[in-house]
């Protein structure tokens, strides 16, 4: 036993200690070993979570300190669900998120399949076709307010180019009918690569041997795809889309640099209300209970989606 | 004898440590812009005088409120002296944020009697109309506009111009006037370039298009409340004539600004008047000394002037700031040095050689001070017209809402400018209900 690593740090332990470990319990060492972990979940994310949900139900101001904090009920929870501003930045929330899912999942999803095909360079290919996504949030919103620009933005020189519509009688970012699809564009242009990362990974997963058995049952191409193909990608497809939703979601930093939220509040998405409603007006109660509104929103939709991916993983 | 060296090492040792003691590091917080370069020029003296050493922190003006009053809500430490924007008075007063300087104006001989009465009111005072002092005031600015004169000068444009509206190509009397020469210029060919009428302020996510707004507003009758009672908002916020001038606003964005100007502000403009976009820029007067030295706008190409009248009274948006002593600095009493130092006439005098705009009369009565630059007569004239924006506590509610919802009519052309101005109304209501002023 000596001879072993093992062996040796018991040797080396000193005696009390030995016998004080030897005297605990498997459960005891296992409560040691996950208290650390525990007890940091438990001080950054379920004390502010307690902490937000006991704000939700007060006037509390962090910028007033000093001021009185009086309870008001439910009153900021009825403000938020009878504002008409706060369902129109849960309905652009909405529209962006349905969007750039379907176009980046749509888009994904025929890069992966084409890049699969091993062609000549497809390295080189898939190289260039994900540097957008290793770019910096900000600094994509920054030059694609140039692209935008109606009278230097080659956005609109392109549209020009290909439409006749000439480039400077419409403005991506400043007209309430565009401006929604100008920041689907900026996402979509930035993330596609990576959920045509994810079905690579899922393409090349599936054993070429199945395709030849198709193959021997003389299936055509197109039903190899919709019955080999499709299901056996579809988990990693809905594991890229559950990691786009939430990611989008949230979304701030890309729309903040490329609209601020505006024309209006058409691009306001709910993370850029909330901050505004947090850190701009200081309007800590309210936020709190806006903040508790969304997560219960995030967390129920996740949890249906969540128990989808698993039956399709089941199957 | 062996005590005499020792006696004078002790005193030379015990004096090197008060010099060492007395010698702080101070802080200035202020926004990233052309003034904040002159203020450390004009500071080096200070550092000379006194054997202090000056650091800045310069945050660009769409994040200065939002960096600096998290700052200030926190309790930080980072800034000894902040050159705090306007309608900071009265958070900073209310929350505790900056120092009362009452006592220390008595003691040290500074009365504000001494400064542009307007400037007093606007960057020192809270509660407003008070003789409660919370800072110096420290940049006189206001919101004017610039053109291009040497455009203006042309003698087709001034043909075609007066033969169309039949008066001269100058410098507009009335926001109509300004209105017209905007559509004017708009998409206008001009040394083989097309230029358009007005870069004017129209950005959302901070202050911009408030800042823009208010300068129509104010002109046609918007008042922030009832003379009685400040915070009686209805038929004075949302009156017909503020009204009116909400709709000239979106008119004036909709016919006469360049494609892409929707969420505009300082910098914006500024770009788009040096670039040879627009013939008129809406700005604040710190950028006329930026104007004057630029080799493709300046030396005489363009013009100044005030933010014209409207059919109900002649403003404009007061800008500029106080220096304050924020009251968590731990170096208060050379924070307060300072402030004694910038108060002087003749740093006043070199502060506005380098480009700030003082706000000691003794500099802006000065006989030769009109003709000092191009721009002085207009930043006299504009600066004996501003009026401001709330200054209460919850002023950044009252800000973030009044954005949201001009900006909604004007650029986003959302409802009415009568609904716009009812939703304001209904917005400052519930802010100032929530803070228990009504």
């Amino acid at each position: 036993m000596t001879d072993t690593a093992m062996g040796r740090v018991a040797e080396a332990t000193p005696p009390g200690v030995a016998r004080r470990i030897r005297g605990l319990s498997d459960r005891a060492i296992a409560w040691i070993f996950v208290a650390p972990t525990i007890f940091l979940l438990l001080a950054v994310n379920i004390f502010p979570l307690i902490w937000t949900i006991r704000l939700s139900f007060t006037n509390f101001r962090a910028n007033r300190p000093n001021a009185e904090v009086e309870s008001v009920g439910l009153r900021n929870y009825q403000r938020i669900l009878t504002d008409a501003d706060v369902w129109a930045t849960m309905q652009a929330t909405a529209h962006f998120l349905f969007w750039t899912l379907f176009f980046q999942v749509l888009l994904g999803f025929a890069l992966a399949w084409l890049i699969n095909r091993k062609f000549r360079h497809s390295d080189l290919w898939t190289t260039i076709i994900v540097l957008p996504m290793m770019l910096s949030p900000a600094v994509v919103g920054n030059f694609w307010t140039f692209l935008y620009q109606p009278q230097i933005g080659l956005f609109n020189y392109a549209v020009e180019f290909l439409t006749g519509v000439p480039a400077t009688s419409f403005s991506m970012i400043g007209e309430v009918s565009l401006a929604p699809w100008a920041i689907v564009i900026v996402d979509t242009w930035m993330w596609t690569p990576f959920v045509m990362l994810i079905c690579l990974a899922g393409l090349r997963s599936i054993p070429e041997s199945i395709y030849e058995a198709a193959e021997c049952d003389r299936a055509s191409p197109w039903r190899q795809f919709w019955t080999i193909t499709v299901p056996m990608v579809l988990p990693f497809l809905m594991l890229a889309v559950l990691f786009r939703g939430i990611e989008n979601f949230k979304m701030f930093d890309l729309v903040v640099q490329l609209t601020g939220g505006g024309p209006g509040n058409t691009t306001t998405l709910t993370s850029i209300d909330l901050k505004r409603e947090a850190f701009e007006k200081w309007r800590t109660g309210y936020s709190s209970a806006y903040a508790i509104v969304l997560f219960v929103t995030v967390f129920g939709l996740a949890s249906i989606y969540v128990k989808a991916l698993n039956k399709v993983k089941e199957r | 004898m062996k005590t005499m060296p020792l006696l004078a090492s002790s005193a030379l040792v015990a004096a090197l440590g008060a010099a060492e003691a007395r010698a702080a590091d101070l802080t200035l917080c202020w926004a990233a812009w052309d003034p904040a370069n002159a203020l450390i020029e004009l500071s080096k003296d200070f550092e000379a005088q006194s054997g202090h050493k000056m650091s800045f922190e310069f945050v660009p003006w769409p994040n200065f409120a939002d960096r600096m009053l998290n700052e200030l809500n926190s309790g930080g430490q980072l800034c000894d002296l902040m050159i705090g924007d306007s309608q900071w008075i009265g958070l900073g007063a209310e929350a505790g944020h900056y120092v009362k300087l009452n006592d220390f104006f008595d003691a040290n001989g500074i009365d504000m009697a001494d400064f542009i009465p307007a400037t007093v009111t606007g960057y020192a005072e809270w509660p407003k109309g008070t003789p409660n002092y919370w800072a110096l005031p420290a940049f006189g600015d206001v919101v004017g506009w610039t053109y291009r004169k040497d455009w203006f000068e042309k003698p087709e444009l001034q043909k075609e111009f007066s033969e169309k509206y039949g008066r001269d190509l100058a410098p507009p009397k009335t926001l109509e006037e300004l209105k017209d020469i905007a559509e004017f210029f708009q998409e206008r060919e001009i040394d083989g370039k097309t230029v358009y009428g007005a870069a004017i302020y129209t950005e959302r996510g901070s202050e911009g298009i408030t800042m823009g707004v208010t300068n129509a507003l104010y002109n046609y009758g918007f008042q922030y409340g009832s003379p009685e009672n400040p915070y009686e908002l209805d038929g004075y916020v949302n009156s017909p004539g503020a009204v009116e001038g909400l709709e000239f606003y979106k008119a004036l964005y909709d016919c006469c600004t360049p494609p892409g100007s929707s969420d505009w502000y300082m910098s914006e403009d500024i770009d788009a008047y040096k670039s040879g976009q627009v013939a008129l820029q809406m700005n604040f007067a710190f950028i006329w000394p930026g104007v004057e030295a630029d080799p493709n706008v300046g030396g005489g190409k363009s013009g100044y002037f005030a933010n014209p009248a409207g059919p109900a009274g002649h403003f404009a948006q007061l800008g500029g700031q106080g220096i304050s002593v924020v009251s968590y600095s731990d170096q208060q009493e050379a924070a307060l040095e300072y402030i004694r130092w910038f108060a002087q006439p003749e740093v006043q005098k070199k502060w506005w050689s380098l480009g700030g705009y003082s706000a000691l009369k003794a500099v802006v009565e000065d006989p030769g001070f009109a003709t000092s630059q191009p721009y002085a007569q207009t930043f006299l004239d504009s600066m004996a017209i501003v009026k401001d924006f709330w200054a209460e506590p919850s002023y950044a509610s009252l800000l973030l809402s009044m954005q949201d919802r001009v900006h909604k009519y004007v650029v986003a052309g959302q409802g009415t400018a009568q609904e716009a101005l009812d939703g304001l109304v209904e917005d400052w209501t519930e802010v100032f209900e929530d803070d228990g002023k009504i």
